[in-house]
């Protein structure tokens, strides 16, 4: 029963159309949950739609039979091709009749085809709506990453509340020191939680050769190696980065020459909220 | 992430396998989805409840009506979220950001638009009005119709199209579409009989009460196509310039 030639030929000989549809299907599911560009995510999403259609019209399919509209001879409105085919058949001179249990094979199964053609419709009208959303977004973050926005959302958050936010940068302190050694070993921990602890030590890097007068921070930017590793990931947020740490370095660094983690936090969320 | 998304991935995958080998053979007349009492019913009483060739109609239109109905109300609701969610999104921009393009819309391409846009619209209306009884009806019609629009906004520019349909009017057709559809099944509720229950309608129009349904549903088509039409040309519109419905590709 379950040899390898049996089991590969039900798979992929008699029932080759459920394998595509579920790789169509998990090619739509992988990029669903992996990719961080929205953009990306839809396309997954697409992907997947297409797999449920594949499905349900290869359900519907069925051998020898005729698509689901009825043929000359069952029509409704017989009569009117018997006139035009000239030889008047039986079946064609009455009119409707219920058509017996040997007919209905002939004829495709109608209701996925029904199914699947307002899911097409509707699908287009959901991606577009989709897309609305992902322009939408776009303007007001600058980005369809979806780790990036979220960074970004944090940022929003600590300039909002400066309180809640000592305590969650302390927390997230105590994160990078954790994140950061395995992060130095292996690049590969890029978690989003990680990806946002490092986005902090990252910012840091680059105001430490602009103060230029820390060893601490030094260190700081010795031990924040995983900026290589996470620079690929964040480098088109670099930019629109890196202009906003140079403004605050100036404020922020020089009070603070030598000052502990846990003291830049603060007055680091803190000159932002004047500027609000 | 992306190796840590590979597990339920091929957990599902897996699963899906193993249950497609329980799932009938391709093709097979045997299949329980083509055993079942109801696509039985439909193939065999189609012709003689509503007398319409095309069955896929007749389920669509008529069997499902309250389903598709809701599908168009569905469509119709993404076009006006689409418009709520980009309307004035872009006026801080608006300066900035010009994509206004100079060149002059290509001669080749717009006389030979000009050419292919009437029969992309007679078969339209083909396609719509012949839904029941060949592949056709309204959300394909709708469809075909609502490229017609974006292909005039591709080949001049989206000021030319919406010239020939106003953005505002998409609105009031699409609620049009929508508004005819649930008018006739409104219609037959008050004739005596259910909501969509087209055979009732026989009592206002000499016809007979399968003939009803046969002509209600293409009543019913036509709601759909409208607003498919005006929601597809919609949502060019507004997706390619970022709802300003001004300047686009």
């Amino acid at each position: 029963m379950f040899e390898e030639g049996a089991i590969i030929n039900e798979l992929f000989i008699e029932r080759l159309n459920y394998l595509i549809y579920v790789v169509l299907l998990l090619i739509g599911l992988h990029a669903m949950i992996s990719k961080n560009n929205l953009m990306k995510k839809l396309i997954g999403m697409s992907i997947f739609q297409t797999a449920i259609i594949l499905f349900y019209v290869s359900v519907g399919v069925k051998e020898g039979a005729s698509i689901p509209i009825y043929l000359p001879e069952h029509d409704p409105h017989g009569s009117h091709v018997s006139l035009g085919a000239g030889n008047e058949t039986e079946e064609a001179s009455h009119g409707p009749v219920v058509l017996e249990a040997g007919l209905i094979k002939k004829y495709a199964n109608p209701l996925p085809h029904v199914l699947m053609l307002t899911a097409i419709v509707v699908g287009v009208a959901t991606l577009g709506l989709a897309l609305a959303l992902c322009q939408r977004i776009y303007q007001g973050y600058g980005t369809i990453e979806e780790d990036e926005i979220l960074a970004k959302i944090e940022r929003e958050e600590m300039r909002a509340h400066p309180s809640v936010a000592v305590k969650s940068m302390e927390s997230s302190k105590t994160a990078t020191s954790k994140v950061k050694k395995p992060a130095t070993k292996s690049k590969e921990s890029s978690t989003l939680s990680a990806k946002r602890a490092k986005s902090n030590p990252k910012t840091k890097a680059k105001t430490a050769p602009s103060t230029s007068q820390l060893k601490s921070s030094r260190s700081k930017s010795a031990s924040s190696q995983p900026k290589t590793s996470a620079s690929k990931s964040s480098s088109a947020m670099a930019k629109p980065a890196t202009s906003k740490p140079k403004t605050k370095a100036k404020t922020t660094a020089r009070p603070k020459s030598a000052s502990t983690a846990k003291k830049t936090a603060p007055s680091k969320a803190k000159p932002r909220t004047p500027k609000k | 992430m992306k190796k840590i998304s590979l597990i339920p991935v091929l957990l599902v995958g897996a699963l899906l396998v193993y249950a497609a080998q329980d799932f009938p053979e391709w093709g097979s007349p045997n299949s329980p989805a083509s055993q079942s009492p109801v696509s039985s019913h439909f193939i065999a009483n189609t012709g003689v409840d509503t007398e319409v060739p095309n069955m896929v109609t007749a389920v669509l239109a008529d069997y499902r009506g309250f389903d598709t109905m809701f599908e168009t109300v569905v469509v119709f609701i993404a076009g006006m979220a689409v418009l709520a969610i980009l309307k004035n999104s872009s006026k801080k921009k608006a300066g900035s950001k010009e994509f206004e393009v100079d060149v002059e819309p290509d001669l080749i391409v717009t006389n030979t638009v000009r050419l292919l846009i009437p029969v992309i619209q007679i078969f339209a209306f083909y396609v719509l009005a012949h839904g029941h009884v060949s592949p056709g009806g309204g959300f394909q019609g709708g469809v075909v119709m609502g490229a017609s629009f974006i292909l005039i906004a591709l080949s001049w520019d989206l000021d030319t199209a919406l010239a020939r349909f106003p953005a505002d009017r998409c609105t009031l057709v699409a609620g049009l579409g929508i508004v005819l559809y649930a008018g006739i099944g409104l219609l037959s509720m008050f004739l005596g009989g259910e909501f969509l229950d087209y055979a009732e309608l026989a009592q206002i129009f000499p016809v007979s009460r399968e003939m009803a349904r046969y002509h209600a549903m293409l009543g019913v088509e036509i709601g759909v196509g409208l607003t498919v039409t005006a929601i597809m040309f919609s949502l060019y519109a507004n997706l390619s310039t970022e709802g300003r419905l001004k300047g686009g590709l």
